[in-house]
Formats: structure tokens, C-alpha cells, sequence
């Protein structure tokens, strides 16, 4: 038996065959890359700051289990409840329990990839709750039935004439219009109807101070303040690797979060979330929950290499600067996190044998390692799982489900001839000799000159021209 | 594994490979990996006369054949592991390793050290990846070299490779050799430095993706109006010379060391 395998292939062909789509992304990622370039022009500020974003986030994992505790703890002692959930499906229970608790019918959520991993909206509304997106990327991508693109900006793929069209189609009071402002007016009108009778408020969580049992949310449209704030109960969704030691901690770190995301110095709302409404205090939530999620995480964290993965900040850049991601958009990984980190990320969450594909939608280029501010090491993990799909092991979930006894005899065969001199100077003669008659309908060379030229084997070898021409060899 | 992700190179910092400490060396190994040693032998070759008109004494050990990277980047590490371990015996001496190009150069250099992490000859398989050299980056950084341009004018465009600028932090010397030549006009590519889409196996593993990636590097190339597509790798000029002539477009792709020969040997 076994998982079947998400078809990534197959996808990422799909959307290469929609021209907007590649034309979108391709706007987009430029200006997104050239716009962070700007942020990080003086490269000594860049190492220097990326060296302490990268030290928070490791120090921060070397002591995870001793961070939770804290935080706990001082949530706690805040006022705020924090809940447990090993998988999704006891994250959707423990948010549904709150809401029937307090018989919620309708929920404004702020930006959340957490929520999105458990396929929040979903769930409830399979238990009849209305759950409205806030944010203005992941209303349009809400009001268009399908998924983000993109971690940081949902709607990405869409140029202001769909999402015009999409209003039109889905708004009842929509005028068409192609004004920028006027779209993100009538978006603000719908949702401010219902900031105001909301009965729960969601949201994810940037950071969560472990010294001082504070939760951190950055975000531009106020929209998190206003889920967070105006309804009577706040429910906060995060991973557990978002811990952070100190106070001290935050500020690069979202000095380096929001550059690398938007290009933005800092974004308009930074939230520091400590409490419920207190005694006489005028406004505020009566309660705050916070679920912490594991989800394959504790698994990711118990390897060393692997770990690594964890000190990502969502920050998103690698998708920008990922020439594959760029090339295929956010929806062909068919994942809540698409590009690089997704790459890495989901075949660990949800196990090789269905994500197996993805760490070899990368060419290795190492585009995302240069930009990524906390330094993750996102191709050698690629590398990784790569080994660990086609080698049984226990370190990562469906690890060898991909071995296969051919391309495992191919390369043993390779390694053979490749390490014997002997061998190898046999194998590239017959290749010099003969290589070039090999039909283009052979597998391998039939995907290579689909559009490219058939390549020519030299008739003699370097090791040939080097024996000719006198080349000593000691 | 370090856990501090690739060396990074800025654009800016000139040179930013490590410096060579000693002196002038006079002799090199030459490692002309497989890729070269089957498609593009005379791009191996210019390699090697360039070095020698520098007065080097150029050893080229018969006994090599590939840096073992296509098995590694497809996790087949035992495979890898064995393939560069034949190489060991053939660097004996303490001669820098020269490489005309930078992935295979960034596999001995940065991923050996991994790949013979906790195995018995791992001290000197470092020992050799620790005197690897890209060969543009030899060039300029030990060499110093000063080319003299004899070709006619001509207008070309360089493609970096992934490898050579992010694992070996080579991004201006390539450049500034192509500067040195007196008639030949360098445009820069929009994108110089995203990947053309080749990567190894991905290339026939998502071909559809490689070739979007592949289409957009061209496009980039004849948008300089360019005559010549130079690079120092030769993945990705069998990729983006493989693309140009698929596509019936009128620019030649060709290695950095065939034309810095072809431009200062007549
Ligand atoms: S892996 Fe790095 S670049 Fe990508 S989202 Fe995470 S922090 Fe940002």
C-alpha cells in the first residue's frame, strides 16, 4: 500500500501553459526581487543583520522544548490559554470546541499559513460557521475558491483585471472597475460589516516571546488588528518552532521579515498581543487562546540536519527569487507552502511517498540560500531528501518509498564505470564512437530535445586530445 | 554539514573567492570533468593553453573522470562517494586543481568535505578540495593574468553559472576577463544571474519546467543583440546552446576558456 503521490508534474505543466499566469509571476517576482535588493544594498549591514536573525532563530531551536514551557507558562500568566494539538485535525477540534463554547456563527480571520495547513475555512464550514478571510490577498483568493499562490501575498497570481472580474462576479453592490483603490474600497466596506458582528477573531502568529508570553503579528492592513481586537474572542494559530527566546529577539527579526517579504523597513501594524481585555480596560478580546500546532514538526526537530527547516520565518523570499516557483506560480505545488521552503518543508510534514516530488523541482541553484535572512540551508536539505526518498532509513516520514531498482542499478553501474579508469575510458570511447547515433526517441533524450538540439559527442575525448598533445599526467 | 548554507558572494565585493596565500605556483593540475571531457574536449583544451602561455607546467592525470556530482544531487550519495574517491589518488602533489568549471569545481570544493564527512580518507579529501580552483577565478585571482585582444569586434553576453557565483563566489572575474579584451563588447544579460533551467537531471526529470526556464534565458540573451552567449559551465551551455540552435537563433554559445583562446592565440 502506499500514499499516492501528488502530481507535481503535472501541474507545474498546466500552469506553464497559461500564458497570464507566467506573465504575472514574472512581473511580479522582478519587481519583488529588485525591491528587497534595495532593502539590502549595503551588503555589510546584510551580513551583519542576517548573522543575528539566523542566531536568534538557532539559539531559539537549540532550546524548543525549554522555550514551550516558558511560553506556556507565561501566557498562562497573561491570561492567555494555550492549547496543544499533535496533528491538524485536533488543532480544527480545539478551535470548533472554543467556538461551540461560545456559539460562534461567524469568524474574521487575519492572515494565517497555519490555518491553512489545517484547512481551517473548510472544516468550519462543514460545522456551519461562516469563516470570512480579512486580509485583502487571501479575501480575493477566498472569494475565488481557491488557494494562496504565495505565503506572503495570496493573490499574486492575479492581475487587477481578474480580480476586477472576480469582484463583479462575487460582490453584490460591485461596479466593475479596473481602479486599484476602489477595489480595496469595496473589499474594506464588506469586511468592516462584519469586523463588527464577528463573534471570533483568528489569526496566525509571527513570533511568541517566550520571556514575556507575548505573541507578535505584523501586517499592513489593520486587518490583524481588527480580527485580533474587535471580537469578543481571539483564537491565535501558530507552529511551534515560531517560539523566540527574549523580547530582544524580535526586532531583527522583523527587521529582516518584513524587508525580505515586502521590502518594507517595517510594516504598518506591528501587534504585540499579551493579554485579554483586563479589568476596566475598555476594548480588547474577553479571551485569547493560542493553539500551538506540531504537525510533523517535533519529527523535523529530531534531526539535526533537518531542524534547519524550522528556523524559517515565512518571510517568502525564496519564492520570489526561486527561478522554478517563478517559472510554475504558487497553486502547481498544490501545497499551503509552495517555491523553496515548501519544497523542503511539505515532503517532511506529509512524508516522501506523496511529496517526494517536490525537492526536485529545483535546479540547485542556491538562488533561495543567498537571499534566505535566516540562512537555511534549503538546498542541502533538498539533497537530502532526495537521498532519503530512495534509501530506507527512519529519519524522515516515507523515507525510501521512492527506491526504485532500476535507477538504482543505473547509478550503481555509473559509480562503477565512472571510479575505474579503465572502465571509464572504455565507456566515453564507445560514447566518442557511437554516442551520436542514438535515436532522439530514446527516454531522456526525447525530454531533452523537445527544445533543444540533440548535444554532439565529441569524436575524441579530452583524455584523448591531452594524450595527443603531449599533456603530462603526473 | 555546515549549517550556515552556501558561502555568499555579494555582487560588489570584487572578488570574493578565498585568497591565494603562497606564491605563484609552477605547476597545476587541470581537472577537465566529464561533461567537458565528452561534449566540449576543446574548451578543456583552450583551458589548459591558457595556463601554459602563462608558463604553468599543466599535469592532466588520466586516471580522472567526474567529480561525482550528478549521483549526489540525485541522492545517491554512496555512488558519489565512491566516484570521488578514485579522484583522490590522482592530486598527489600540492599543485592547485584547476577547473573549467564552477559546479563541478563547487562540488570538491564545498560538498566533498560533506560527502567524506566520518569516512576514513576524509582529511584528504578535504586536503584536495581545499586547493580547487575555478579556472577564471585562478586566472585572475593567482595568475593575474593580461590578455591582449587579437579578434575583431564583436558584441557577445555572459551567463553565470549557478554554481561558479553562489558555492565558489565567482561573479566578477569571469567579467572582468572578458573586459580586458580590447574589441569585444560586453552587454550584461537583464537576468545574469538567474539559473537557465539545466540543473543536472531536473532538466529531463520537469523538461517542460527547464524549457520555460531555458526560453526566458534565451529570450534575455538575443535582447542584447549579443552575437555570442559566453559561459564557464558547461551544463549550462549545453543547455542554452542546445535551446539556441533547437530555436534556429544566430547566437553561438560557447566556453570562457575556448574564447579567451580563440581571442588572444589568433
Ligand atoms: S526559507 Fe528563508 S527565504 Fe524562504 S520563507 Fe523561510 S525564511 Fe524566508
Amino acid at each position: 500500500m502506499g500514499e499516492t503521490s501528488v502530481n507535481f508534474a503535472k501541474a507545474s505543466t498546466t500552469a506553464l501553459q497559461d500564458p497570464q499566469l507566467r506573465a504575472n509571476f514574472r512581473r511580479a517576482m522582478d519587481g519583488l526581487m529588485s525591491k528587497r535588493a534595495v532593502q539590502f544594498a549595503d551588503s555589510k549591514e546584510w551580513n551583519a543583520v542576517r548573522a543575528l536573525g539566523a542566531s536568534v532563530r538557532l539559539r531559539a531551536l537549540s532550546k524548543l522544548p525549554e522555550l514551550l514551557e516558558k511560553l506556556e507558562a507565561n501566557c498562562t500568566r497573561n491570561g492567555i490559554q494555550v492549547h496543544w494539538a499533535s496533528t491538524t485535525d485536533e488543532a480544527n477540534a480545539i478551535v470548533l470546541s472554543i467556538m461551540q463554547r461560545v456559539n460562534a456563527k461567524l469568524v474574521v480571520k487575519g492572515k494565517s499559513m497555519v490555518s491553512e495547513e489545517m484547512h481551517l475555512n473548510a472544516f468550519l464550514e462543514q460545522h456551519g460557521i461562516e469563516s470570512l478571510e480579512s486580509d485583502l490577498g487571501e479575501y480575493i483568493v477566498q472569494l475565488d475558491e481557491a488557494m494562496p499562490s504565495h505565503i506572503i501575498m495570496p493573490a499574486i497570481h492575479m492581475n487587477t483585471k481578474q480580480i476586477a472580474h472576480l469582484f463583479k462576479q462575487k460582490i453584490k453592490e460591485a461596479e466593475y472597475t479596473e481602479d486599484v483603490a476602489q477595489l480595496t474600497d469595496l473589499a474594506r466596506r464588506v469586511l468592516r460589516k462584519k469586523f463588527a458582528t464577528a463573534d471570533v477573531g483568528i489569526s496566525g502568529v509571527n513570533m511568541a516571546v517566550a520571556e514575556t508570553g507575548t505573541l507578535c503579528l505584523v501586517e499592513n492592513e489593520g486587518n490583524g488588528r481588527m480580527s485580533t481586537t474587535v471580537p469578543p474572542v481571539h483564537i491565535a494559530v501558530m507552529g511551534l518552532e515560531k517560539v523566540v527566546e527574549k523580547l530582544e529577539d524580535v526586532p531583527p527579526v522583523i527587521s529582516l521579515l518584513t524587508r525580505s517579504a515586502t521590502a518594507q523597513p517595517i510594516t504598518t501594524y506591528v501587534n504585540m498581543i499579551s493579554s485579554p481585555r483586563k479589568e476596566g480596560e475598555k476594548d480588547g478580546p474577553r479571551e485569547i487562546h493560542l493553539v500551538i500546532l506540531d504537525n510533523g514538526r517535533s519529527s523535523i526537530y529530531a534531526d539535526e540536519e533537518l531542524r534547519n527547516t524550522l528556523r524559517c520565518i515565512r518571510c517568502g523570499a525564496c519564492m520570489n527569487h526561486c527561478p522554478v516557483y517563478t517559472k510554475v506560480g504558487g497553486h502547481a505545488y498544490e501545497a499551503p507552502y509552495p517555491g523553496p521552503i515548501g519544497s523542503i518543508l511539505v515532503p517532511q510534514m506529509e512524508g516522501l511517498a506523496k511529496r517526494g516530488e517536490l525537492p526536485h523541482a529545483c535546479t540547485m541553484c542556491n538562488a533561495c540560500v543567498e537571499i534566505c535572512p535566516v540562512k537555511i540551508p534549503i538546498v542541502e536539505i533538498m539533497g537530502r531528501l532526495r537521498a532519503e526518498a530512495v534509501h530506507p532509513g527512519d529519519s524522515v516520514k516515507g523515507a525510501g518509498s521512492r527506491a526504485s531498482k532500476a535507477e538504482a542499478m543505473v547509478w550503481k553501474g555509473w559509480s562503477m564505470t565512472y571510479a575505474s579508469p579503465l572502465a571509464y575510458r572504455f565507456a566515453t570511447g564507445l560514447l566518442a564512437k557511437l554516442g551520436n547515433a542514438a535515436p532522439t526517441s530514446l527516454p531522456l533524450l526525447k525530454e531533452w530535445t523537445n527544445v533543444r538540439a540533440k548535444p554532439r559527442f565529441a569524436s575524441r575525448t579530452l583524455h584523448d586530445l591531452a594524450r595527443e598533445k603531449g599533456i603530462p599526467d603526473v | 554539514m555546515s549549517t550556515d548554507g552556501t558561502t555568499v558572494p555579494f555582487s560588489g565585493v570584487p572578488f570574493s573567492g578565498v585568497s591565494f596565500s603562497g606564491s605563484r605556483p609552477d605547476s597545476v593540475y587541470y581537472f577537465g570533468t566529464c561533461l567537458v571531457d565528452l561534449f566540449y574536449p576543446e574548451a578543456g583544451m583552450a583551458g589548459i593553453d591558457l595556463l601554459k602561455a602563462q608558463g604553468l607546467r599543466v599535469v592532466f592525470p588520466q586516471g580522472q573522470s567526474c567529480c561525482g556530482q550528478p549521483a549526489y544531487n540525485s541522492g545517491y550519495r554512496e555512488e558519489a562517494l565512491k566516484v570521488a574517491r578514485a579522484q583522490l589518488d590522482y592530486f598527489p602533489g600540492d599543485w592547485p586543481i584547476v577547473v573549467p568549471s564552477g559546479s563541478c569545481a563547487g562540488m570538491m570544493k564545498k560538498h566533498w568535505p560533506d560527502l567524506f564527512k566520518g569516512e576514513p580518507d576524509e582529511a584528504r579529501a578535504k586536503q584536495v578540495a581545499s586547493r580547487v580552483w575555478e579556472l577564471t577565478q585562478f586566472l585572475v585571482q593567482v595568475l593575474n593574468v593580461k590578455f591582449e585582444d587579437q579578434g575583431p569586434p564583436v558584441k557577445i553576453t555572459w551567463h553565470a553559472s549557478c554554481h561558479a557565483q553562489r558555492e565558489m563566489g565567482v561573479v566578477e572575474e569571469p567579467k572582468a576577463l572578458l573586459r580586458q579584451l580590447a574589441n569585444v563588447e560586453l552587454v550584461e544579460l537583464q537576468r545574469e544571474r538567474e539559473c537557465c533551467g539545466f540543473g543536472g537531471t531536473f532538466s529531463v526529470r520537469h523538461p517542460e519546467i527547464s524549457a520555460a526556464m531555458v526560453g526566458d534565458k534565451v529570450a534575455d540573451i538575443e535582447n542584447t543583440g549579443a552575437k555570442a552567449v559566453v559561459s564557464g559551465d558547461c551544463g549550462c551551455l549545453m543547455n542554452i546552446s542546445g535551446a539556441l540552435e533547437g530555436g534556429k537563433k544566430p547566437v553561438r554559445g560557447v566556453h570562457i576558456a575556448q574564447f579567451l583562446k580563440e581571442r588572444t592565440h589568433g
